[in-house]
């Protein structure tokens, strides 16, 4: 996927607003990822410029957090939940049908640049186990079959 | 006649908001229908109940958006032969009846996003009560009647931790509230905030009244947006009505309240650390003493409770700590909201008095086992608990009766297991997840998880050697000793319980190279039944390796050299002809 001008400018709002309130980087990253879907180098290298906050302590703080990213995700972003409901109810096979349909290992992104997979901890829908979140929905109760059809759809629908 | 459906996160992945768009293009009135939050029996999502000029309830479960007609013509007529598949039996109430609910009170039955439902069920009358006629001595001296211990996990009283911030000197204190729910299959604290959020920022804005807090804090999960929204709105509500701010019912206390979204570190659960990951830095937990009661957030005085202990605080003031109190056993006084989930046939959220036992929950009122199976353990606390086996299911709700299984009343997950989970693959499981959750700051837990999780990975593999067992468990014994904080000490939990109760597994793995569960895949073999295959020929062509032979209808052979244990032949065969042993 080519990655394209960082446009910084979508940031300054944000950085008005929390870049002088002490105890904010948390809340900045996630503004961050929320413009661009991930941290690009250029974006931190603002924030600390703008925070006084070293740019070396901004990466510290931001690898500690499975929240966050530093390369661009796809445009479905597969949430794939690791909590023990799932993982008793047999979320691998799940794990097994999301790889083999996308020919995807977990953190990496298709060549379309249409579906990331990322494996969670505990989504917190344990009754509806297996689950998994694209983007902002959740789809319960998997099995391989229902898992390949929701891929199938979202795909079509990309189209 | 009032429609109300049922909108918590898991209802809503069930397909409610469908259901609810469907019910508005029907004739029925928009305005009768609404949304409540999580009605708690996740298992009959979605869930749409309808309520007559009487009150009188009519529950309908399972809806799809295909019932919506159906749904519009009762509603018209009164005829509920349309609707009887979907009507809840007698069976299914009992999962509600069965229960007492103090924590979840207004869940399920309130709009979660209106502040008015909330006021109408005496909402933020015991904030009033104590603002307006108790010191806040009087209130921590109900608190301390009432026996409410920690919900989170530890399970500390909740009065002492109050008592320590209020006695802390200091103008500025923090009143802050762990809702970062980290423990794989623990969900109350996302169904409280989605469901009944003013009852959090009421027990919230008591306990800073309490210890003289003047800033109150939420610190949430990311991965619960829906809660943070309803959260963020209720506060907003709040602000409006002069509950939150200055000069609270016209009293001199005031306090601000603030949500900070954590970033997903399961070590944010403990509280030190949480105020590290306030503070904008990794998340990893400082040294105490000293407390946070003594210097927490920016180093002020701070307490910090979890969304479950301050659900029960207002109920506690308006009815009294004494009838709090007479619910549980001598040492565990109330109530406590359990995440029952796994093989269990209905899975959600239990309400129960301590003092009822693990069978209450999960074959009572849970109804047992899903699979024709028999129950084999339960895991509870997460990766700080442990597994109870299926000889100890009489085991009594009580800190200390369940902390002497060697697993934990922890935050409340209640994961049902049956004879087809591994228990060395449990163990694992959860050493997977705390390897890589371990912050780093201590040697022991750091390096002491990795090491133990090659040596699961190692046994579950047939590759493990006679003494692992015993390695095991002393390096359990020296991260025990060794971390500075909960997540290190407790890793070796789901280890040191799975070795206690389930040795022979262990041993099965060690010395026979089987997994009696038949869950490791590396220890299993599959073979095709003769007489049951009928020759359809899905398994050979889901083989990715092609190492089933067969022509059609005549039985397949599985070639045991070039499987790849795989599973994919006992996946798809619809004749159960595909063994694993």
């Amino acid at each position: 996927m080519e990655k394209t001008t960082v446009d910084l400018s979508l940031l300054s709002d944000v950085l008005n607003e929390y870049a002088a309130v002490k105890g904010s980087l948390i809340t900045i990253l996630q503004h961050t990822q929320e413009i661009y879907g991930y941290l690009p180098k250029e974006a931190i290298e603002l924030i600390s410029d703008q925070t006084g906050i070293a740019a070396s302590e901004i990466i510290g703080v931001a690898t500690f957090y499975t929240q966050f990213r530093f390369e661009p995700v796809g445009k479905y972003l597969i949430m794939l939940c690791q909590g023990t409901a799932c993982h008793v109810n047999s979320s691998e096979l799940i794990l097994e049908t999301i790889k083999d349909e996308l020919h995807i290992e977990d953190g990496e992104t298709t060549e379309d640049g249409l579906f990331s997979l990322k494996c969670v901890a505990c989504l917190g829908c344990c009754s509806l186990s297996p689950v998994m979140m694209i983007n902002e929905n959740t789809y319960g109760s998997l099995t391989p079959e229902k898992t390949k059809k929701i891929l199938k759809e979202l795909r079509e629908a990309a189209v | 006649m009032r429609i109300v459906i049922g909108q918590g996160s898991c209802g809503i992945a069930a397909g409610a908001e469908k259901v609810r768009k469907a019910l508005l293009n029907t004739d029925i009135n928009a305005e009768s229908i609404s949304i409540t939050g999580c009605i708690g029996m996740c298992y009959l999502e979605p869930i749409v109940d309808i309520y007559d000029d009487d009150n009188k309830l009519t529950r309908l479960v399972k809806v799809s958006e295909a019932d919506a007609p159906a749904v519009a013509a009762y509603i018209k007529t009164g005829d509920k032969t349309m609707i009887e598949k979907l009507i809840v039996t007698d069976e299914d109430s009992e999962f509600l009846s069965k229960q007492t609910r103090i924590a979840l009170r207004n869940c399920g039955i309130i709009n979660p996003e209106n502040i008015e439902a909330y006021i109408e069920k005496d909402g933020y009358t015991a904030l009033k009560k104590c603002l307006c006629d108790m010191t806040p001595e009087e209130v921590i001296e109900v608190i301390k009647t009432s026996g409410l211990a920690g919900r989170g996990g530890a399970g500390f009283p909740t009065w002492f931790k109050w008592n320590a911030a209020r006695q802390s000197q200091g103008e500025e204190k923090y009143l802050i509230c762990n809702a970062d729910e980290g423990d794989p299959g623990a969900f109350m604290d996302r169904a409280v905030i989605e469901s009944d959020p003013h009852n959090l920022i009421e027990g919230m804005l008591i306990g800073a009244y309490a210890i003289g807090a003047s800033h109150a804090v939420v610190y949430v999960r990311a991965e619960y947006p829906l809660a943070i929204k309803r959260l963020t709105n209720a506060i907003a509500q709040a602000q409006e009505k002069g509950i939150i701010g200055e000069n609270i019912f016209g009293t001199d206390f005031s306090c601000d309240f603030m949500i900070k979204a954590g970033a997903g570190a399961f070590v944010c659960g403990e509280e030190t650390a949480l105020i590290e990951s306030l503070e904008g830095h990794r998340g990893m937990p400082r040294l105490k003493p000293p407390f946070p009661a003594q210097s927490g957030f920016w180093r002020k005085p701070s307490n910090i409770n979890n969304v479950e202990t301050f659900a029960n605080v207002a109920w506690i003031i308006n009815n009294g700590g004494e009838a709090f109190a007479a619910m549980g056993t001598e040492g565990s006084k109330g109530t406590k909201v359990f995440a029952v989930t796994g093989k269990v046939k209905r899975s959600g959220l239990v309400e129960i008095p301590m003092g009822k036992t693990l069978r209450d929950v999960i074959f009572d009122i849970g109804g047992g086992m899903k699979t024709d199976k028999e129950f084999k353990a339960v895991q509870m606390g997460g990766p700080s608990g442990g597994c109870i086996p299926a000889s100890l299911i009489d085991t009594v709700i009580d800190y200390k009766a369940l902390g002497a299984t060697g697993a934990i009343m922890g935050s409340g997950g209640m994961v049902v297991m049956d004879e087809s989970t591994c228990m060395v693959g449990m163990a694992k499981f959860f050493l997977d997840f705390t390897a890589k959750e371990s912050c780093g700051k201590c040697i022991h837990c750091r390096i002491g998880t990795k090491r133990m999780l090659e040596m699961l990975e190692r046994i579950t593999k047939g590759k493990g050697k006679e003494g692992d067992i015993e390695l095991l468990e002393e390096l359990c014994y020296s991260i025990k000793d060794g971390a500075l904080c909960g997540l290190g000490q407790t890793a070796p939990n789901p280890v040191l319980t799975t070795i206690k109760y389930f040795r022979d597994e262990y041993e099965a793995h060690i010395r026979d190279k089987k997994c009696p569960a038949g869950e490791c895949s590396d220890l299993i073999e599959y073979s095709i039944e003769a007489d049951k295959c009928r020759g359809c020929t899905l398994c050979a062509k889901n083989c990715p390796v092609g190492a089933i032979s067969g022509t059609v209808r005549n039985p397949h052979i599985i070639d045991t050299d070039k499987c790849i244990k795989c599973g994919k032949c006992f996946t798809v065969c619809k004749f159960g002809a595909v063994k694993k042993a």
